[in-house]
């Protein structure tokens, strides 16, 4: 690790201040990405800025439209929540996937996006469920906020506050963990929303994406054996020494069509 | 026999302190006045060194020095060794190029030593590692097992043509080849035993201390076998003479074979701490574990069995090209060639077996002995051999082995490889195998599995493998630098309880326990007076180590016989106490008693009698302490059988362990819950290595796979609940019985996951997956499979 100067600002106006002021500052939240990156020198920060203190990023709240988490809810609150579990069944078992223990009891949902890893769970869930991204500047939706492979549209000084999802019909996340690191190989996440289907994959390219083409199968028709059928492209897909872009496009279809199965089943 | 005796469950003694962060490992210690080492590695697999400048470095606020190749050499500091010289078909000498603490002209893999920084704090010391300038011309690289000694490759090493260290033979090529002729069935199979990284749980570390005023020189660090090192550093290296030079090994945290080694880094540690005259520590940080631990297997084989009409095996013909990475590590040669090809024999009477083996450079970090060394992988090269040729003979695979079997009343039996296997029953094993993994269920199970749409597979390894290392005598006439025998002492304090001082090591094998049942139930003693004491060339007789399954069968031989020393001695001072002929008192419970009377006195009491020597006879010594040194008379050799059964996931190709058997006869048990958790820990290796771990390189030298996020290590989900059983037959030819556990697991268990999933997958048509069979290569072989048939 390199040398930087540790700050725990109280409020977001604050943090937003030292991150707009410091060119080389970076907020933490659970640590759990950045820290690994500082102690491999990978990263050399003048200022870490630790969102630990702010109570109000913390919690989730349910109501009959949808269920808001604030973005220092770490996965491990998300994964045990009885109101996501009963609202959004599928978004707590795509929490309790992440990572050990230790990791979900650290890691939060707000690092997690705005990391956006293209490995990460948590993209896919947003853009499965239609989800919208509280900032301090805005609201962004999804499928505008994550924009390629360790790229938001989050501006500088621009912070999380929390995810909204709306309440889905019904959902399923079907991860194919890699080996080693257990991050996604390919998740699906497919959800029968009020606007529609969405079917969100992450793992397999640079940054989490939508299939169109199984979105309007499921659509005439919510059921396995719609998307069977249906092979992505390996064009632009992640090849690396756990998987081609052809077994990743192959995998696409097989957690898409387990998702349908098991959101019909569950 | 009391609740501590031999053959007790006594749970371990060292588990308390270690669960409870009380433990002392390496980086536990601290020297007054410590720095810090941090190395400059080579970013590139092959490289010239052109220069290097220090200059920006040494500027660094806290460094204190920074030291290069070139003066080690000038401090004549000498270069890292191969304690085994292995001699090739035309009975020259193996190829051992220097082998340097810091390379001086040229760099040989990625993660090689070019520099180290010395610094007041860790972060100084690795700040100025990055300011270290390094001009390199790059090279290209020759990184592939198979082609690295085919013409026109990268060279490594001037001293090694064509990157060959070796090309060894063992057998009669002439007499195997005509036996293949004539033979009714063949089968030959390529495989490759995939290079596997050490990963202890505790990184390796050094701590070298000097004192200037006494010129004695301490070396605190994670080592396997601290007499070797001493050894190894003193009369080769040449840091300090052996009576200078203390090295202590404190808790361990696992070594699997990579702590063994005498390494550049405590070397460097040694002799920086003499430059600066104060300590130097340095511990590995887990990236540095990856790409600088000795790595273990590497093997592309070529192997062939011949049998007649009714599978009774004939011949075995195999080559193989070991890796054994850009220069060679301490027991490097040995591993691929006397660890393992002496093992092709198996458990089975075939009469004629040849294999040669090339031993080769590439730029990659070096290989050398990793749990099993050699054995696994020869007992891969069998085992795949004997359950393919059970598919083309349509003989079930259980049948066939039978058939081969060296039989129970055959023993003492002489392979046609060297070894003479002492006693063992491998036809029981096998039969309670049967029992224990329920083959009988599985037809039922593979039907269930199928409506599920999962491939069920079953697959056995029954193994043998040549422990407890090793004979002194047959180690030097095959090479070996060494002896292999063991030491103990046994020293009773005047108050009765006792130190056990070994040459042997614990890194996670229990000796704390085990040791001190064999003691107090030989000595009578209570189990809780009993200490042991390793890891201190200053505390303990000099000892080779543990490694090789040898603490038990060689080391507590040598506790075992300073035992009976001890109770001689207790005669006389008993006799004296008694009034009585030594030779008319017996020894029993920790009893001396006058035989056919009822006069007698405690253990306890002969102690304090030897060290309160009022009113002694002249000719009795004081004090009441043995030593004993054990040199084996053989190896000793654990074998079983295991039955591993797979469920494939044909979509996905996932492979799941569904059920794993093992029924081992490991000789004599001391303690039947350690022994059992020796077993769980080699599966789970061998389950690694047959599933998931791979070291990886790509072209370039780079290792692809240099941390966990692409290392895939075991986890507790990877595997089953075991079934573990164990036969006894117990060795004839040492004083408990005892064969050997700690690297079983491992032998077996790549070869019967992998004799599983080719069962598995020869439904659809696959006939070959390599190790690890990762989901990725499962899928690629059915679906490659099925491209075939459809053509
Ligand atoms: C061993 C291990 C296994 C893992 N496995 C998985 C897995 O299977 N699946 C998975 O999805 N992830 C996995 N992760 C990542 C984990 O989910 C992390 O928690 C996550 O990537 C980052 O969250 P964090 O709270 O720790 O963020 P930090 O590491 O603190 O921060 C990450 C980045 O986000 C920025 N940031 C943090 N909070 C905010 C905010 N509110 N607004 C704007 N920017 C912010 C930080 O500046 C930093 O750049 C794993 C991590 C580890 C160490």
């Amino acid at each position: 690790m390199y040398e930087f100067e540790y700050q725990k600002p109280k409020t977001l106006a604050a943090a937003a201040d030292v991150l707009k002021k410091k060119k080389d500052a970076k907020l933490m939240a659970g640590g759990m990405t950045l820290i690994p990156t500082l102690k491999l020198r990978l990263a050399k920060l003048s200022h870490v800025v630790d969102l630990a203190g702010m109570k109000d990023l913390v919690g989730i709240k349910a109501t009959k439209a949808g269920v808001t988490i604030g973005a220092m809810t770490t996965h491990g609150a998300v994964a045990a929540s009885a109101a996501v579990k009963k609202a959004i069944p599928a978004l707590a078992h795509l929490a309790d996937g992440i990572g050990d223990p230790a990791v979900r009891n650290r890691g939060t949902i707000g690092g997690s996006i705005s990391n956006n890893d293209p490995a990460a769970d948590y993209p896919a869930g947003l853009v499965g469920l239609g989800a919208t991204v509280v900032t301090t500047q805005r609201k962004i939706p999804a499928d505008k906020f994550f924009l390629g492979m360790f790229e938001t549209a989050l501006k500088r000084g621009e912070i999380v506050k929390a995810v909204e999802f709306p309440i889905p019909k019904r959902a399923a996340y079907m991860k194919f963990p890699n080996p080693a690191s257990r991050y996604a190989i390919v998740g699906v996440f497919v959800a029968e929303t009020a606007d529609g289907v969405r079917v969100a994959v992450t793992g397999a390219g640079g940054c989490v994406f939508r299939v169109p083409e199984m979105e309007a199968a499921l659509a005439k028709k919510f059921a396995p054996e719609s998307v069977v059928g249906v092979s992505i492209p390996t064009d632009g897909l992640n090849e690396d020494i756990h998987a081609s872009a052809e077994y990743r496009a192959h995998l696409v279809t097989v957690m898409a069509k387990r998702a349908v199965a098991a959101a019909i089943g569950g | 026999m009391t609740d501590m005796s031999i053959g007790r469950a006594v749970k371990r003694t060292e588990d308390l302190r270690f669960i409870t962060g009380k433990g002392h490992y390496l980086d536990d210690f601290s020297r007054p006045h410590q720095t810090y080492a941090a190395f400059v590695r080579s970013p590139h697999a092959h490289a010239e060194i052109k220069k290097i400048n220090k200059t920006k470095a040494l500027k660094v606020p806290g460094v204190v020095a920074v030291l290069t190749g070139d003066e080690l050499a000038a401090d004549k500091i000498g270069t890292l060794i191969c304690g085994w010289v292995i001699k090739g078909k035309d009975g020259s000498p193996h190829k051992a190029p220097p082998h340097p603490a810091l390379a001086t002209k040229k760099v040989r893999y990625v993660g090689d030593h070019v520099a180290v920084v010395i610094g007041e704090t860790l972060d100084a010391a690795k700040d100025g590692a990055e300011a270290v300038e390094v001009e390199y011309r790059t090279l290209p690289a020759a990184v592939d097992t198979a082609s690295a000694h085919k013409p026109g490759q990268p060279q490594l090493h001037a001293e090694a043509p064509n990157n060959l260290c070796y090309d060894w033979e063992i057998g009669d090529r002439a007499k195997v080849d005509a036996a293949f002729s004539g033979a009714a069935h063949a089968v030959k199979l390529q495989f490759v035993n995939n290079r596997l990284v050490p990963n202890a749980i505790e990184p390796r570390a050094a701590l070298a201390d000097y004192d200037t005023g006494s010129g004695e020189f301490t070396l605190y660090t994670t080592s396997q076998n601290p007499h070797v090192a001493r050894l190894v550093l003193s009369a080769f290296i040449g840091i300090a003479p052996e009576h200078k030079l203390r090295v202590i090994a404190p808790d361990v945290g696992g070594g699997f074979g990579s702590k063994i080694f005498i390494y550049a880094e405590e070397t460097v540690a040694l002799w920086a701490a003499r430059k600066i005259g104060r300590p130097v520590k340095w511990t590995a940080e887990r990236s540095e574990s990856f790409v600088s631990d000795a790595h273990g297997r590497d093997h592309v084989t070529t192997a062939e069995l011949a049998t007649d009409k009714d599978g009774k095996f004939l011949a075995m013909r195999v080559n193989t090209v070991a890796n054994l990475g850009a220069y060679l590590s301490t027991f490097a040669s040995a591993v691929p060639t006397y660890l393992y090809a002496t093992l092709l024999a198996g458990q089975y009477k075939t009469p004629l077996i040849y294999c040669d083996v090339q031993g080769v450079f590439t730029n990659t970090t070096p290989v050398d002995a990793y749990r099993g060394a050699g054995r696994p992988e020869a007992t891969y090269v069998v085992e795949r051999l004997v359950e393919e040729m059970a598919a083309k003979l349509k003989i079930a695979p259980d049948e066939l082995r039978r058939r081969n079997f060296v039989q129970a009343n055959e023993f003492p039996y002489t392979t046609p490889v060297i070894h003479q296997y002492d006693c063992g029953d491998f036809q029981r094993a096998q039969r309670e195998a049967l029992r224990v993994a329920d083959v009988a269920g599985f037809a039922q199970r593979k039907a269930d599995a199928k409506k599920r749409g999962k491939l069920r597979g079953l697959g056995y390894s029954s193994y043998i493998e040549a422990c407890g290392i090793a004979p002194s005598a047959a180690v030097g006439s095959l090479g070996g630098g060494v002896g292999l025998w063991e030491s103990a002492t046994i020293r009773f304090n005047p108050t009765g309880n006792v130190s056990i001082h070994v040459g042997t090591h614990s890194h996670g094998q229990s000796h704390q326990t085990t040791f001190a049942q064999v003691v107090a139930d030989r000595l009578g003693v209570p189990f809780e007076s009993v200490e042991i004491v390793e890891g201190d060339t200053a505390r303990t007789p000099f000892g080779m180590g543990t490694y090789g399954s040898r603490s038990a069968a060689v080391g507590l031989s040598a506790v075992s016989k300073a035992a009976d020393k001890i109770v001689e001695k207790g005669k006389k001072i008993a006799g004296h106490l008694l009034e009585a002929a030594p030779q008319d008192i017996e020894f029993r419970d920790g009893k001396f008693r006058v035989m056919g009377t009822d006069k007698e006195v405690g253990i306890a009491q002969v102690a304090f009698a030897a060290y309160v020597p009022h009113n002694y006879p002249k000719d009795l010594e004081p004090g009441f302490e043995e030593t004993a040194f054990y040199d084996p008379l053989n190896f000793s050799f654990p074998a079983g059988t295991h039955v591993a059964e797979v469920e494939i996931d044909p979509e996905t190709g996932t492979t799941e362990i569904v059920n794993y058997s093992a029924v081992d006869d490991f000789g004599t048990i001391i303690n039947p819950m350690i022994v059992e958790g020796q077993v769980h820990g080699g599966i789970v290796q061998g389950v690694g290595q047959a599933l998931l771990e791979g070291a990886v390189y790509d072209a370039d030298g780079q290792l692809a796979s240099g941390s966990y996020m692409d290392y895939t290590m075991p986890r507790a989900d990877n595997v089953p609940s075991f079934k573990v059983e164990t036969i006894v037959v117990p060795s004839p030819l040492n004083p408990l019985g005892v064969k050997g556990c700690g690297e079983a697991g491992a032998i077996a268990a790549p070869a019967a996951v992998m004799n599983a999933v080719h069962d598995a997958l020869r439904a659809v048509g696959v006939d070959k997956v390599e190790m690890p069979a990762t989901p990725h290569r499962v899928w690629s072989a059915i679906r490659n499979a099925k491209k075939k048939a459809a053509k």
